[in-house]
């Protein structure tokens, strides 16, 4: 079931939440929400799930390329998992799974064996069978979270939507409940959206991931796409740590720092201002001058521990930089704080931008 | 386990101090003075047709009462916590007007707003309901005083009532009525119970608000704390203290009954 929304708008009060949305997303795809607090993803899962109303004016929503925008919550067979997971505590973990099945309407509502049989089985899918008499408070958050997916998945929705899954999780469980959802998803093949404010999360996860900035989308694309071709300066500083300079763009090359870089994509520009961006890791980092034209820095901080050894550098212009060595360069190589190095980049991203903005 | 707030010892002591000083002796006293009463007249005066019909009133009135007042008060509660409409913190303010007010205070308003010339009475005279003097009257009596109960029960357990929840059920396709009957209802369940228990038994023991408005008919609108006051003024203390323990039994019977469906309850903490 693919999921398609068209010209979406939002207006809370005076405030603008989403402008002018549009999305699709395939059928059986894992498509990520990634954007800052605040950026509208929750509103844009809730007015798909029909809990939130679009703006008068709004575009369609489509499910298979059926319009349910008239369609109430209850009748367009989404699963949502709440951040906070919503479920009901005076209910046992059986009960609450069976509850979409139990309100059913009198017709369609499977027999007291089939419902059994049904939580049983959807219990087992989120490994929780051995629970299932204990109540919500009992649980961990981990083990709360994928009662609320089963309880979700219990009404056969047509889409899964999931609003920040390991929001309120630690860092190990959210490690594990990942690798676990990605394989859930790779075993039933829903269509699912999710939401996250971590870039991590969504590209490791995610089939494609929706870049969104104040009400708005930046991007989409696959996690590879995003990461290595992002399309504006939002989306590579968002996505990754990334350092950045003032430049000029004229006739193929950009100049910045001491620097200068052929842009054969911008061969074509006009004369103009850029902002060029450089990440971490693609600053090669050596302790002497081999000749060739480099950014010399002061190592003001290092950070060794992690699979790579971070520098907090300083130009002698007093601009931050961030870099990224190998253990195995770090302990080669004589770097301690105070220590000058000189900086090659390995590879840049330039956006030009009209002079008069910054 | 180490505390982190000492002095669970001296707590517990001073509990059991005030406990007994302002609960345990006169309820002890009470139960002294009636054990020297004769058992046949214990007898006489539990067979006594207006003394059990006092009684009858008294309990069934308040449980009536409290059952409209949980009712009522869920509805109350919930506009005030749930919507925003002017004259909101006004309507809220107002709910503990019954606490503040002197029993007899009440009483007279409520006599003088549903006697038969009253605002409302007037109103009500002529189709036959009779709200003065009558046992409608007692009811009525007995919800005003215990609707403030319910309502400061509730208000802060809707507050605690996660609108998701009512939205996951929607999500899962329970129509309004469900969500209500399975979900919201079943959560609120022991803030109702408490609502209830705590308006029951003003209720019970309530006697100012309702001797005006009463009548205190024999056999008809008489309550029971009335035809306490009753025998006492006709100097047959052992008949006041017959009925007085009588009283105190059902209503101990009635709130350990409560109290033990309360907290087989206690899976929704946490
Ligand atoms: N019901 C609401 N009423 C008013 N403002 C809201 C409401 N829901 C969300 N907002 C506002 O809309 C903005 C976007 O919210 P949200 O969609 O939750 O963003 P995100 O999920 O990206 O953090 C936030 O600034 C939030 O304060």
């Amino acid at each position: 079931m693919s999921i398609e929304v068209r010209h979406m708008s939002k207006t809370f009060g005076r405030f603008r939440v989403l402008r002018d949305v549009s999305l699709r997303v395939e059928t059986g795809e894992l498509v990520a929400l990634l954007g800052p607090s605040g950026s509208g993803k929750t509103t844009l899962l809730r007015i798909i799930a029909g809990l939130e109303q679009p703006d008068a004016g709004s575009g369609p929503i489509l499910f298979h390329d059926e319009d349910v925008a008239d369609q109430r919550v209850g009748d367009r067979r989404v699963g949502f998992v709440f951040q906070h997971y919503a479920l009901f505590r005076h209910m046992t973990v059986f009960e609450n799974v069976a509850f979409g099945l139990r309100v059913r309407p009198r017709r369609l509502r499977p027999s007291p064996r089939q419902i059994r049989e049904k939580v049983e089985q959807l219990l087992h899918l989120v490994q929780l069978d051995f629970l299932a008499d204990r109540y919500p408070h009992q649980l961990s958050g981990g083990q709360r979270q994928r009662v609320a997916l089963a309880r979700a998945l219990a009404m056969e929705p047509k889409v899964l939507l999931l609003d920040e899954p390991f929001g309120s999780l630690d860092a190990k469980v959210r490690q594990e409940l990942r690798g676990w959802l990605r394989r859930l998803h790779d075993e039933i093949r829903l269509t699912s959206v999710f939401v996250t404010h971590d870039q991590e999360e969504a590209l490791e996860l995610a089939d494609r991931v929706v870049v969104m900035n104040e009400g708005r989308i930046e991007q989409i694309g696959s996690p590879d796409e995003v990461f290595h071709q992002p399309k504006t300066e939002f989306v590579i500083s968002f996505l990754g740590q990334v350092n950045r300079f003032h430049g000029r763009l004229e006739r193929g090359k950009v100049h910045f720092a001491s620097l200068q870089w052929e842009t054969p994509e911008w061969e074509q520009a006009e004369a103009c201002p850029a902002h060029v961006f450089i990440r971490p890791h693609d600053l090669q980092v050596a302790a002497s001058s081999n000749g060739q034209p480099a950014l010399s820095a002061c190592v003001q901080h290092i950070h060794s521990a992690g699979p790579k050894v971070r520098l907090e550098l300083a130009t002698d212009g007093g601009q931050k930089l961030l870099a990224e060595i190998t253990q195995e360069q770090y302990r080669t190589e004589p770097l301690t704080v105070g220590s000058r190095v000189f900086l090659t980049p390995q590879n840049i991203k330039v956006f030009p931008y009209p002079s008069d903005s910054t | 386990m180490q505390r982190v707030l000492p002095g669970f010892g001296l707590t517990l002591g001073l509990t059991l101090l005030y406990w007994s000083l302002i609960v345990f002796l006169p309820v002890a006293a009470l139960v002294v003075r009636a054990a020297g009463i004769p058992w046949e007249q214990i007898v006489r005066t539990m067979t006594d047709p207006r003394v059990l019909a006092a009684l009858g009133l008294s309990f069934g009135g308040a449980a009536l009462a409290a059952g409209l007042d949980t009712m009522f008060g869920l509805l109350v509660a919930w506009a005030l916590v749930r919507y925003r409409f002017p004259g909101r913190r006004l309507l809220d303010a107002m709910i503990d007007l019954p606490f503040a007010l002197p029993t007899a205070v009440s009483g007279i308003a409520l006599t003088s707003l549903y006697g038969p010339n009253g605002w409302i009475g007037r109103w009500l005279e002529p189709l036959g309901i009779h709200v003065a003097y009558s046992r409608l009257g007692v009811v009525i009596a007995l919800m005003f005083i215990g609707l403030p109960f319910v309502v400061r029960t509730l208000q802060p357990a809707l507050e605690d009532l996660d609108p998701e929840l009512e939205e996951a059920a929607a999500s899962l396709g329970a129509g309004r009525w469900a969500t209500w009957q399975r979900v919201i209802l079943p959560t609120l369940r022991p803030a109702l119970l408490t609502g209830f228990t705590l308006a029951f038994a003003r209720a019970v023991g309530e006697y100012g608000t309702i001797v005006f408005i009463s009548g205190n008919l024999p056999m008809k609108t008489e309550i029971a704390p009335f035809l306490i006051v009753v025998k006492l003024e006709q100097y047959d203390y052992a008949g006041a203290a017959a009925i007085a323990v009588v009283m105190l039994a059902v209503a101990l019977l009635v709130l350990t009954a409560i109290h033990r469906l309360q907290t087989s309850y206690s899976f929704l903490r946490g």
